[in-house]
């Protein structure tokens, strides 16, 4: 018998029955009684944050780092409005979040009522998908379905919209093993075809590459274990870009760095050269590929991601294979190793020897300054001195988060949260609240530029209510650091709004939110005053007063294709050493 | 000419590279997108199309199975090979979508549109109008003493055909219903 209880019941218990932990949210008059379930109970944790786009980046930390969907509750209206932001950026990085929002009563609905947006219609094409539950019977399967699409497939953010009558009134709850979750059922088997096609090209190769992304890690920890074992048993390079930072460990024998606009010399020149690309997960996003017509133009590509429009979107491949990493990276091994494990070592070999070469262009190395924190400098030392720790990085949107990717080893998948796809300047503090909830012990550092950290600082009252320890370690060049770069190198020098004027005292506003404030400009004191954060047990606001005009090499400058990267700046030229400026 | 004065194809200016990929010849296809019946789901597939810079060139919708409660788009769209490719994975991966039929690709498929003309005029030009209308097997559906409305069904060529036929004739209104289309044989 299915039991009676009223909608707001039922989102607590469909919850519960989903095995959530925490929800991250902000009451308001259209979910006012789903907040009254949330007070009687104890199973959920209810995390307050200070404004609801803070709500979904944490989510979406919690659900990066933990590999579960994450779950956010606002109200209606201007609640739905601040989450956009939020989900958008969900959508772009396939991070699975289970958003539910309050809304005006059915019978208000579409007659401007107080806090009514249309919430719906508004993050229609910002979700993977989205429900209005008019009816009560609808609201425990419609959660179940939720969690389901979220999930399964590509992942993504859904938003199940619960007007406040819906919410009242009563109905039968209908637990998760009798919903129905639709006819949604993305393949996850590759082609046989493809796979055995695949295998027999890695068996020539000469200059092959893996070029991983997200979906390795999307896929789970089989999928990074897969790619360990692929790396180790072919012998061929691997980068990845951004969102798959970790899959394969910064440490490994066949790591190049990462790829793309700021990816390593290597990496790119890997990819423009390279005679077989396999594509695992990864969707060749415009900061990947540069020019379109120019990239990579003499490789055979395969490609393996579960959403079939990522294949062919951009650049053609001649092997597509749609499915699961996890599932057709099992597939691929074991055909390739039935057919005699055989690689070209000979080629291979020139091929390493190639890339050893470009590895010696040294291309993250820069100036350093006995005067001012380089940015590039404060992240060795964050990285030297962090390293043995149980430690997660999440990020801003800038420069910060290039030389964050550049300068931190990650030896683990979900160990990096940052905003890839959507580049959501503000994303960093609430995600790294978002993380440190689900993982209460470990070190959770957010690598941060000032101009970003203060989209969303509000958030530092969240972490200090619920005493989360994170580390805000702010690179602070009191400019928009990536904007100026751009400025300089491509618009003359004209500054335009690039910098502030106003920026506030962070060590003073850290003890206003009533946490610990840091500031560090000098070299020489770098060390200790980093020591001195990991040493205090809770939240820390780090002002690192770094180089104001350093810029972020290596770059491949937009629409160029990787071999057209700049190594470095005029002032830079002395460091590098290696065939000036711009290397072609 | 652009008050901003990028060059096509310049690159340094922007953050993204400018010229378009997709300088193919386009091409014309038919397909057909079953769906649920669900709220919201026509928004969904015209927002995939409005949102991604598709085009719509017709569209017609209703539901075809109410005890499965499935819905049948049918949309006629231009692109090139490489963005009707992309048009179907989109539609594809989308969730209340249950399948999506490239009529145009597949093999022969049979389209039929339905029109309505209102037709007005007197005496020479309205027993032409009433002729031509034979001649295309449309009927006569409402008549005064001064119009005529005529229904008449086949392919949107034939619709066109048949409205440059009566605008000189004294065309004062047509509504189409846009191409409902189905592949040939028992499969």
């Amino acid at each position: 018998m299915d039991e009676i209880m009223t909608g707001a019941e039922m989102v607590v218990q469909a919850l519960k029955d989903q095995g959530v932990e925490v929800v991250f949210g902000y009451p308001g008059g259209a979910v006012l009684p789903i907040y009254d379930e949330i007070f009687k109970q104890n199973a959920i944790r209810h995390i307050l944050v200070r404004h609801e786009q803070g709500a979904v980046h944490a989510a979406e930390g919690y659900a990066r780092s933990t590999g579960k969907p994450g779950v956010v509750l606002v109200t209606s209206g201007p609640g739905a409005t601040n989450a956009v932001t939020g989900i958008t950026d969900a959508l772009m990085d396939s991070i699975p979040l289970v958003v539910l929002t309050g809304q005006v009563p059915t019978f208000m609905i579409g007659n401007d009522a107080f806090q009514e947006a249309d919430t719906v219609g508004i993050t229609r094409p910002c979700t993977k998908h989205n429900w209005l539950v008019k009816d009560t019977d609808r609201v425990a399967e419609t959660i179940h379905e939720a969690f389901h699409v979220a999930t399964t497939g590509r992942p993504g953010p859904v938003v199940v919209d619960l007007p406040k009558d819906v919410q009242f009134a009563s109905g039968s709850y209908v637990p998760p093993s009798r919903a129905r979750t639709g006819h949604y059922a993305p393949r996850v088997k590759g082609d046989p075809e493809a796979i055995a096609r695949l295998a027999e090209m890695m068996e020539t190769a000469e200059r092959p590459i893996l070029y991983t992304g997200g979906g390795v890690i999307n896929s789970g920890p089989e999928a990074t274990r897969l790619l360990r074992e692929l790396a180790a048993a072919t012998g061929f390079p691997v980068t990845s870009t951004l969102m798959g930072l970790g899959a394969y460990p910064a440490s490994g024998d066949s790591w190049l760095g990462m790829l793309g606009m700021h990816g390593t010399y290597e990496a790119n020149l890997a990819m423009h050269g390279c005679d077989l690309m396999i594509n695992i997960g990864a969707r060749f996003d415009d900061r990947i590929t540069g020019r379109i017509a120019d990239f990579s133009p003499h490789s055979q590509k395969a490609h393996i991601d579960i959403d079939p429009s990522s294949i062919n979107k951009s650049i053609r491949v001649d092997v597509p294979i749609v499915g699961d990493v996890a599932n057709v990276l099992g597939d691929l091994l074991r055909v390739w190793k039935e057919r005699g494990g055989r690689v070209n070592h000979e080629a291979l070999t020139r091929w390493w020897a190639q890339i050893a070469a470009w590895k010696a262009v040294d291309c993250l190395a820069y100036r350093q300054s006995e005067r001012t924190i380089k940015p590039q400098y404060a992240l060795q030392r964050l990285e030297a001195l962090t390293r043995g720790h149980d430690r997660y990085v999440c990020t801003e949107v800038g420069q910060h988060q290039m030389w964050a990717a550049q300068f931190m080893g990650f030896e683990e998948p979900n160990r990096w949260m940052t905003s890839g796809g959507l580049g959501t300047m503000g994303y960093g503090l609430p995600a790294s609240i978002g993380v440190q909830i689900a993982h209460p012990d470990a070190l959770v550092i957010n690598v941060a530029g000032e101009a970003s950290w203060l989209m969303n600082m509000q958030e530092m009252g969240t972490a200090v209510q619920f005493r989360a320890p994170v580390k805000q370690f702010i690179l602070n060049n009191e400019r928009l650091g990536m904007v100026r770069q751009w400025q300089e190198l491509l618009h003359g020098e004209r500054y335009s709004h690039s910098w502030s004027e106003a920026l506030p005292d962070f060590v003073k506003l850290a003890e206003a939110f009533g946490c610990k404030g840091i500031l560090c400009s000098d070299p020489a004191d770098l060390d200790d005053a980093i020591a001195e954060m990991l040493a205090y047990d809770g939240p820390v606001v780090f002002d690192c007063v770094v180089e104001k005009h350093e810029n972020c090499f290596p770059m491949i400058p937009s629409g160029e294709p990787h071999n057209k990267m700049l190594l470095g700046d005029d002032k830079t030229r002395d460091a590098i050493q290696k065939g000036g400026a711009v290397l072609v | 000419m652009s008050s901003l004065q990028i060059k096509k194809g310049a690159s340094r200016h922007s953050a993204y590279d400018l010229r378009d990929p997709n300088a193919q010849p386009v091409e014309r296809h038919t397909l057909a997108v079953i769906v649920d019946n669900e709220a919201g789901v026509l928004a969904r597939v015209i927002g995939l199309f409005s949102g991604r810079g598709y085009n719509i060139d017709s569209l017609t919708v209703a539901e075809v199975d109410h005890a499965g409660h499935r819905s049948r788009i049918t949309i006629v769209t231009t692109g090139t090979p490489a963005v009707i490719d992309q048009i179907h994975a989109q539609l594809e991966r989308m969730v209340p979508v249950y399948a999506v039929h490239d009529l145009t690709a597949e093999g022969p498929a049979v389209e039929r549109e339905l029109a309505l003309f209102k037709v007005g005029g007197q005496g020479e030009k309205r027993v032409e109008a009433l002729r031509l209308a034979d001649i295309f097997r449309a009927n006569v559906v409402d008549s005064t003493l001064d119009s005529f409305v005529f229904e008449i069904t086949g392919t949107a060529q034939k619709v066109d055909a048949f409205a440059d036929l009566m605008r000189p004739l004294g065309l004062i209104e047509m509504a189409r219903t846009g191409v409902a289309a189905l592949a040939r044989g028992a499969a």
